[in-house]
């Protein structure tokens, strides 16, 4: 069963963010981990980047493929999850937990509205299987 | 349209990821790449190889047309033996990579790449011509299944009155394996002991579920795709159309050792010339010093100048980093050299490294 906090954003590319004040975490949800199976590296992106909303964040790659993570809202790169150098594969063991991504400061918080909550992920999962 | 393989089944039943791999339905992986992989590394593993290509070469001339058209010698060649082989055009680039099998001086067995399957047969049969030899190609009515680790012939052995033992590496026997005839050799694509196995496609599911129950106690594994490459990889072994190909030639393959320029064969004029003019580009094997994983098509720079591209690259789990293969201009291809590889705009420090990346313990 695909795990989907309930205390969570997520984005149709199946990115996640929590927001905690001005900032926003990320990282990719539990559906995407299943689906890149091993996830052997993750590109960490440099403090300070300033990203649009839907754009390419960062990448991360498992044995076969490489696929890209894209910002969920617009924001500043504050703080990336730099144990992922080392550990890659928590991306897949604790996706919504140690397998966080970076931290964005958020432009706007009316790009959150965009985004989808979990009840509406959850069908919205449901919709991409069929 | 896209083809199964008899076992086609048995991988959905199994939970096998099924992809399209060049016009065939097959498992990727069944659990996680990384998991498949160090099963077979560890202790043994199982792969549907049944779009692989087998052909029969019979007849009088036999010997003729694979010594003509092959670039191993077959001179004495003992029988029950195996060779690997490349086969190349008048322009002395590759047509496929091959295994070809000794019955004896009129009978030889050949097992090609799936893609190129009627290439090759077509190939054959045109330089057949005027040749007393029979061809016959078998792909269609033959399975293969590839049973490959340290615990391969613990386990085919509980099926089987075969003596594996009096299978030496490289070599064959027919004999029951499951109750079904079929053709056993240790041979395979993975670094490790283990045995290739054919047999009529009607028997497929059989002998497939006997191997996964024999090896239960091994804690056996189905493998897809996705290991059988990072298995190859690490022991720098080359898939035809990535690797190699008909834009090059065996020497800047460096598989100067499965050429015999002794004889004549098809394509032996290209090559001379280009071992007497130096050959310009090399496969080389290489490591990632940065943290980052080089793959296929990606290229190798010195400064800002580009001087190759990547082949196969990927991260390997035994040696745990990433690792590839590729073409590179000769005075960059010595062992150590530094090199470096433009990855999503930027470039990340490599160096060559001697093949195979990993060996196995005897």
């Amino acid at each position: 069963m695909t795990n989907i906090p309930k205390d969570l954003l997520y984005t149709k590319e199946h990115e996640w963010i929590r927001v905690e004040g001005d900032v926003g975490v990320v990282g990719i949800t539990d559906y995407a981990q299943h689906a890149l199976t091993d996830i052997v590296f993750v590109e960490l992106p440099a403090q300070g980047k300033k990203i649009d909303q839907s754009k390419g964040l960062t990448v991360v790659e498992s044995v076969k493929s490489v696929s890209d993570v894209y910002a969920p809202v617009a924001g500043e790169v504050v703080e990336a999850n730099s144990s992922l150098k080392a550990n890659p594969e928590l991306v897949n063991h604790d996706p919504y937990g140690k397998g966080w991504i970076a931290k964005l400061k958020i432009s706007s918080k009316d790009q959150l509205k965009t985004l989808m909550g979990p009840e509406q992920y959850e069908k919205y999962l449901q919709e991409q299987k069929h | 349209m896209v083809q199964r393989t008899p076992l086609y089944n048995e991988h959905v039943k199994l939970g096998g990821h099924v992809i399209d791999f060049a016009g065939w339905e097959l498992p990727v992986y069944y659990t996680n790449i990384i998991d498949e992989h160090n099963t077979v590394r560890q202790s043994v593993g199982l792969f549907d190889i049944c779009h692989m290509g087998e052909f029969f070469v019979e007849g009088k001339d036999a010997f003729t047309l694979l010594q003509k058209c092959l670039t191993r010698n077959l001179d004495g060649m003992k029988m029950n033996t195996i060779k690997y082989s490349t086969m190349l055009n008048e322009g002395g680039t590759i047509i496929d990579d091959l295994l070809f099998y000794k019955f004896n001086e009129q009978k030889y067995f050949v097992v090609v790449n799936a893609a190129n399957i009627e290439k090759d047969f077509n190939w054959l049969k045109k330089n057949a011509a005027g040749l007393d030899v029979q061809l016959s190609n078998i792909s269609a009515q033959t399975m293969k299944l590839d049973l490959q680790g340290p615990k391969a012939q613990a386990t085919v052995a509980k099926i089987s009155d075969i003596d594996f033992n009096s299978i030496k590496f490289y070599r064959f026997v027919e004999g029951k394996v499951a109750g079904c005839d079929c053709i056993v050799s240790r041979t395979g694509y993975t670094g490790e002991d283990g045995f290739e196995i054919y047999s009529n496609e009607n028997n497929a599911p059989k002998i497939w579920n006997a191997l996964l129950e024999a090896g239960k106690e091994f804690g056996i594994k189905p493998c897809g795709l996705g290991a059988r490459d990072t298995l190859r990889l690490e022991c720098a072994m080359m898939l035809y159309g990535n690797d190699i190909d008909d834009q090059h030639t065996p020497l800047e393959a460096e598989l100067d050792k499965m050429v015999a320029l002794e004889k004549t064969f098809i394509g032996k004029e290209p090559l001379e010339k280009q071992k007497a003019e130096g050959v310009k580009r090399k496969l080389i094997a290489f490591e990632m010093t940065d943290s980052a994983i080089a793959r296929h098509g990606y290229e190798f720079y010195s400064g800002n100048r580009k001087i190759g591209i990547i082949t196969s690259g990927s991260y390997c789990p035994t040696l745990k980093k990433p690792l590839g293969l590729g073409y590179i201009e000769t005075e960059f291809s010595t062992i150590g050299s530094e090199i470096e590889v433009m990855i999503r705009g930027a470039l990340h420090k490599a160096k060559v490294v001697e093949k195979p990346f990993y060996k196995r313990q005897r």
